[in-house]
């Protein structure tokens, strides 16, 4: 198991120097490279670009550059914001909560939903549940983000007033029901195609579970047929499902930007999108960072965490 | 036995491909509205008596079907419908020519990786997975914030973020095509690697390759939408099914039918593409059809 978890780490670190190598390679690729800030200002002389050029260390070697950036980074130092002066990294965390919150409400809806009908799809194949549950999964998958959003709002804000349009709270309620119930819209939302994912892997991994051998067995020795769906169907089919969590986060942080767009929800998302309306770097780079290595984050844990449950993975 | 059995049995793989794809209703009701979908925006601007991006002032804001103009109009008077034909067509252009471009490179990239294996195979897939670790629209975002937005950047960008699937694909398909005996035998015969890889290992994992492509072209048209929307893709005055929905929020009090027309055909589009996916890894790739 240690030998498992040292091996994944090391394949994680790895891919951490890459993803940070990309990341440097896109900041340079930026018009005017790091110096676009001063560069735009137009009291700036050439001598003046050049000082500056040395005072950042933009002269030496890209390599000594990518390392001392690369540095800087794990030490918590991402740069300062242009349009405020902030530490980005304050700037980002500020903003994490109502992301995380977003996700997380969504997550929990798209688990629950979509492992119901993946599992009653699974059992029931080829009924009329299970096709219309295929085909609406395929087109949840195939609907725009943003304009189910907007249609979320034109039905439940503009025509029947149930829901608000957008933001976290009412200003000046700063009451729970109130923050429950703006979170109901964007949640949905982003919940739509999580939920399809969800239920189009659990159905596949149900279908595998109850064809094995296994599971005829213990029906021949007449298990009641309850008990072989949770004890041994259920709890097999649903282990692949951590890899699924795993998986699904890129999506489900893109998800994310764009329902805070909508709702305008003050997530991390929004933030991005607003940096790159302001052509604020470093943020830009702080959050595409970021959103990086939580990835990368994610599907570590879900590798060690399927160990964990399932010993094949390990030994294996 | 009836003359009528014989004959499925005898079938080339090709026919029989084309009757298990004949059997998914939702595939071949996929490629139909695609076609119409292509014939619409390629002929219709033609057929239709409006401009797409001619202004009339005093006649903004018609709802549909209120009089000559079928889809209404929108928020500077143009012909709703005639936007919604030429920004399918810049959709569905950026759409493809990104699909095209994205396979190009994945199957190259791929191809050398699942050939040569070893270091090369290893560092060029590590790349795709640190690729991978990136949120596709916060990638999207942030390389199109340090461009000069348009029709060109955004179907390159859009491809820049999609060729990965493909690597992945097409070097787990030349990796294990590569011990057989066809390629065997055309090592042999003193064929060149590149020959061997492009000639005999990338055609023969066309079925995967196609099915990819389909999924891609599906993906890409979804991208433009978002990049679109949010402003980074492609600039108005040209109509995208993206930005013809920028606008949109503003106005879905007043005027609601300038976000429903757009979206569908967006759904409309990429739906068909899925589901033509779909129908062709079951047709082509008889492995993975389960009874």
């Amino acid at each position: 198991m240690a030998r498992y978890v040292v091996n994944r780490l090391a394949q994680a670190i790895m891919l951490l120097v890459i993803v940070s190598a990309i990341g440097f390679a896109i900041l340079h690729l930026a018009p005017g490279g790091p110096l676009s800030q001063f560069a735009a200002s137009a009291q700036m002389t050439q001598e003046d670009l050049d000082r500056v050029t040395r005072q950042l260390g933009l002269d030496r070697p890209l390599p000594v550059q990518y390392l001392d950036w690369f540095g800087r980074m794990l030490r918590g130092d991402w740069g300062k914001s242009y349009r405020d002066g902030e530490a980005v990294l304050s700037v980002v965390s500020s903003h994490l909560g109502a992301t995380l919150e977003l996700m997380a409400t969504a997550t929990i809806i798209a688990v629950l939903l979509g492992c119901w009908i993946g599992i009653l799809g699974a059992l029931r194949r080829y009924s009329l549940f299970d096709t219309l549950a295929t085909v609406g999964a395929m087109i949840a998958l195939s609907i725009p983000t943003f304009w189910f959003g907007l249609v979320t709002i034109y039905v439940f804000s503009v025509k029947l007033g149930w829901l608000p349009a957008g933001n976290r709270h009412t200003i000046g309620d700063g009451s729970l029901l109130d923050l429950l119930h703006h979170l109901i819209a964007p949640a949905m939302v982003l919940a739509l195609v999580e939920t399809a994912m969800w239920g189009r892997f659990m159905r596949s991994s149900m279908l595998e579970v109850i064809n094995q051998d296994y599971i005829r067995t213990a029906r021949a020795k007449g298990m009641p047929e309850w008990r072989i769906l949770t004890v041994h169907a259920l709890r097999n089919a649903l282990l692949p499902m951590i890899t699924v969590a795993g998986l699904q986060f890129p999506t489900l942080l893109g998800g994310a930007l764009v329902a805070e767009t909508v709702f305008t929800w003050p997530g991390m998302g929004r933030l991005f999108l607003d940096s790159i309306g302001y052509r604020d770097y470093p943020v830009v780079m702080g959050i595409l960072m970021f959103s990086a290595t939580m990835v990368l984050i994610g599907s570590l844990l879900a590798d060690i965490l399927y160990a964990v449950v399932d010993p094949r993975i390990r030994v294996g | 036995m009836t003359a009528a059995t014989i004959s499925t049995v005898q079938l080339a793989p090709g026919q029989a491909a084309w009757r298990r794809f004949r059997r998914h209703r939702l595939a071949l009701a996929g490629a139909v509205i695609i076609l119409v979908l292509v014939l619409g925006s390629v002929f219709g601007p033609y057929v239709l008596p409006f401009d797409d991006t001619y202004i009339d002032i005093m006649k903004r804001f018609a709802p549909p079907l209120s009089g000559a103009h079928v889809l209404g109009t929108d928020e500077l008077g143009r012909d709703v419908l005639a936007r919604l034909m030429m920004g399918a067509r810049v959709s569905l252009t950026i759409g493809i020519v990104a699909m095209v471009i994205a396979m190009v490179v994945g199957i190259v990239v791929g191809a050398f990786a699942g050939f040569y294996g070893g270091l090369v195979g290893a560092v060029l897939m590590r790349l795709v997975d640190a690729v991978l670790c990136f949120p596709t629209i916060f990638l999207l975002l942030a390389l199109a914030a340090l461009t000069e937005p348009g029709l060109v950047t955004t179907t390159v960008l859009i491809a820049a973020t999609a060729w990965m699937w493909v690597a992945r694909v097409v070097e787990a398909q030349v990796r294990s095509l590569r011990e057989r005996e066809f390629a065997v035998a055309a090592l042999a015969f003193g064929s060149s690697n590149l020959r061997i890889m492009f000639r005999e290992l990338v055609p023969n994992a066309i079925a995967p390759i196609v099915v990819a492509a389909t999924l891609n072209v599906a993906k890409a048209i979804l991208l433009e939408s978002y990049l679109s929307y949010l402003g980074y893709g492609v600039q108005p005055p040209a109509a995208s099914l993206g930005n013809m929905l920028n606008n949109a929020q503003i106005y879905l009090t007043s005027a609601p039918w300038l976000a429903i027309a757009p979206g569908l055909a967006i759904t409309l589009a990429v739906t068909s593409f899925n589901f033509l996916g779909d129908g062709l890894r079951d047709a082509l790739d008889p492995r993975m059809n389960i009874p």
